[in-house]
């Protein structure tokens, strides 16, 4: 108990009818906790979040699917034989076949027949193709232990060797072409949050010195009452932590939705004219545990950039308002009595 | 009543800087390239005194109340707070003298947002002091100014004489050692000017220093105390 509340005359109990002590209400935050001001910052947010979100599903479906064609290319190497004068097709296949499986790290060897060249040539030779009439090279297909691939130069070597009309397509520059578009994806996406987060930050920087001004009146109080910088700072960070949280809630939410509604409408129409064409184009829209992670770290990190943008603007901001205030020399506006 | 103002310098410094809560020797103040608002300004304010600070519109009160309250720098001159140099305290270390002085504006600053108890016990809450510890206080204070009814009530519902109240009773819940007021009467009937005053009389009986700035002729004939007196930046006391 205070001095003064100790001096202070004693009520006659007997004097006064007793009465229910009266109950203070929750204690409500020193900023009003909502404005138009403050739900425009938290649409702004929820859509820089939710493009944010966006942009980092999109990277990872795109990795997802380099990494699957990646993986699938890489599983199996083709030889292809030049056809020749003279030159036993047939046997020169088997042989190329033989000499390639005898390499550690090959799995099974597949001769592709005629039938099967056939088809994959009816797109540019047209149907009914008679293989024997035209100089087309033959493929045998190998597939190879991902983990424990084959020496290829040796492979190359050997058939080079023994077949001169083979050669080997290891499909390397498949491979690395995928992997410089996959890397050029991250890069892009990458290069898109940066800027999406630093528009955040310059939205939340003006937000901040909007509401700072909105709430001059508040800040001048906290003032008068011995406010050190670091207890307004916090009062506005919780403000811009609770307006952002939300915001990125929001688009957070909004974007994993998205992808889920996305993902279920591909499973569903799978082998559909629409379906084949959108995974043609974008791959599957599914984006596993670690892109729904992606998306939650993204919702966090957009809160606390914003609380942090918030804390250090209104510090700078006070302390613009601190010296202005203090320096007679420029306390442009102020009364001059 | 004889102006001291004029009192031999080395004289005046002996007598009050020993018990003086704030010093000013020597200030002056102009804003921007303007006239001198302030000149050669020099009292002190001892612990426990009592004194209205007056003078025409535009002598330079306001002025004055924000040079007490360090919320402005003086363009020349020496001025000590609680025994500092104020121009040696970094502006780090200034909220925490601040604390130690009390303010109530003619304007009331109350946050609108806030209830009448919420707002006496903000200077609490900047402290970090958790709401246990000072409710029972805050209630209690908000009782003696007779506002122990009120306390869940926003500023806007509140009259012109409350409002003043709970100013009051904001500038008093840390048991500052100054109060400074400015026109605390300004904007209340004379039956509650008289129990304002009676309070800050009170609050001075338990040992808190006090300035009203006032233009209030009738409430300074109330009680003999000494008066400061601001004329075109001049300042004349009268003990």
């Amino acid at each position: 108990m205070n001095e003064i509340s100790r001096m202070r005359p004693a009520s006659n109990p007997q004097a006064q009818p007793k009465r229910a002590e009266m109950r203070v209400r929750p204690t409500g935050p020193i900023l009003p906790p909502s404005n138009i001001q403050g739900n425009a910052l938290m649409v702004v947010i929820a859509i820089m979040s939710f493009l944010a979100c966006l942009t980092l599903g999109a990277v990872s479906m795109v990795r997802a699917t380099a990494s699957s064609w990646e993986s699938q290319i890489s599983r199996e190497v083709t030889i292809q034989i030049k056809p020749q004068e003279g030159l036993d097709m047939e046997a020169t296949l088997k042989k190329a076949r033989d000499l390639a499986l005898t390499f550690v790290g090959t799995k099974q060897g597949t001769i592709m027949d005629d039938k099967a060249t056939a088809r994959l040539l009816e797109p540019w030779l047209g149907a009914g193709l008679d293989l024997k009439e035209l100089p087309v090279p033959r493929l045998v297909i190998i597939t190879i232990d991902e983990r424990n691939p084959p020496d290829f130069r040796a492979m190359r070597d050997l058939l080079h060797a023994e077949i001169p009309q083979a050669f080997l397509d290891d499909h390397r520059t498949w491979v690395d072409r995928l992997v410089s578009m996959a890397h050029t994806t991250v890069l892009i996406g990458t290069g898109i949050m940066i800027l999406v987060f630093v528009a955040m930050i310059l939205t939340v920087i003006f937000a901040t010195r909007g509401a700072l001004s909105g709430n001059r009146h508040i800040v001048e109080v906290l003032h008068f009452v011995g406010a050190e910088g670091s207890f307004v700072a916090t009062e506005f960070q919780k403000h811009f932590l609770k307006i952002s949280l939300k915001g990125s809630a929001a688009g957070g939410a909004l974007a994993a939705l998205l992808f889920a509604s996305l993902g279920l409408w591909q499973s569903r129409s799978i082998a559909t004219p629409e379906s084949d064409q959108a995974t043609a184009l974008f791959g599957t829209f599914t984006i596993d545990f670690t892109g729904y992670l992606g998306i939650l770290a993204t919702m966090i990190v957009i809160a606390l950039l914003t609380t942090l943008t918030a804390r250090f603007t209104v510090m700078r901001t006070i302390d613009e308002i601190d010296l202005i205030r203090s320096d007679p020399a420029r306390s442009d506006g102020l009364p001059s009595s | 009543m004889t102006p001291v103002a004029e009192f031999n310098l080395t004289e005046f410094r002996s007598i009050g800087r020993d018990d003086a809560l704030i010093h000013f020797e020597n200030v002056g103040l102009r804003y921007g390239m303007g006239p001198e608002i302030l000149r050669d300004v020099t009292f002190d304010i001892p612990k426990r005194s009592f004194q209205f600070l007056t003078g025409p519109s535009g002598a330079g009160k306001t002025t004055l109340l924000r040079l007490l309250f360090m919320s402005l720098q003086p363009t020349r001159g020496l001025i000590t707070m609680f025994g500092r140099d104020l121009s040696q305290i970094p502006r780090n270390e200034l909220p925490m003298l601040r604390r130690r002085v009390g303010i109530v504006f003619q304007d009331f600053r109350l946050l609108e947002h806030l209830t009448t108890y919420e707002n006496v016990a903000l200077p609490l809450r900047v402290r970090g002091k958790e709401e246990s510890t000072y409710q029972k206080d805050v209630i209690e204070l908000l009782k003696w100014v007779g506002l122990g009814e009120r306390i869940n009530v926003l500023p806007p519902v509140l009259s012109g004489g409350e409002k003043q109240r709970v100013a009051i009773a904001r500038a008093l819940m840390d048991q500052p050692e100054i109060l400074l007021a400015d026109e605390p009467t300004g904007n209340v009937d004379p039956p509650m000017a008289r129990r304002l005053l009676n309070l800050f009389l009170e609050l001075n009986r338990l040992g808190t220093a006090v300035v009203i700035a006032t233009h209030d002729l009738a409430l300074m004939d109330q009680i003999d105390a000494r008066r400061m007196i601001l004329t075109e930046g001049r300042l004349d006391i009268y003990e």
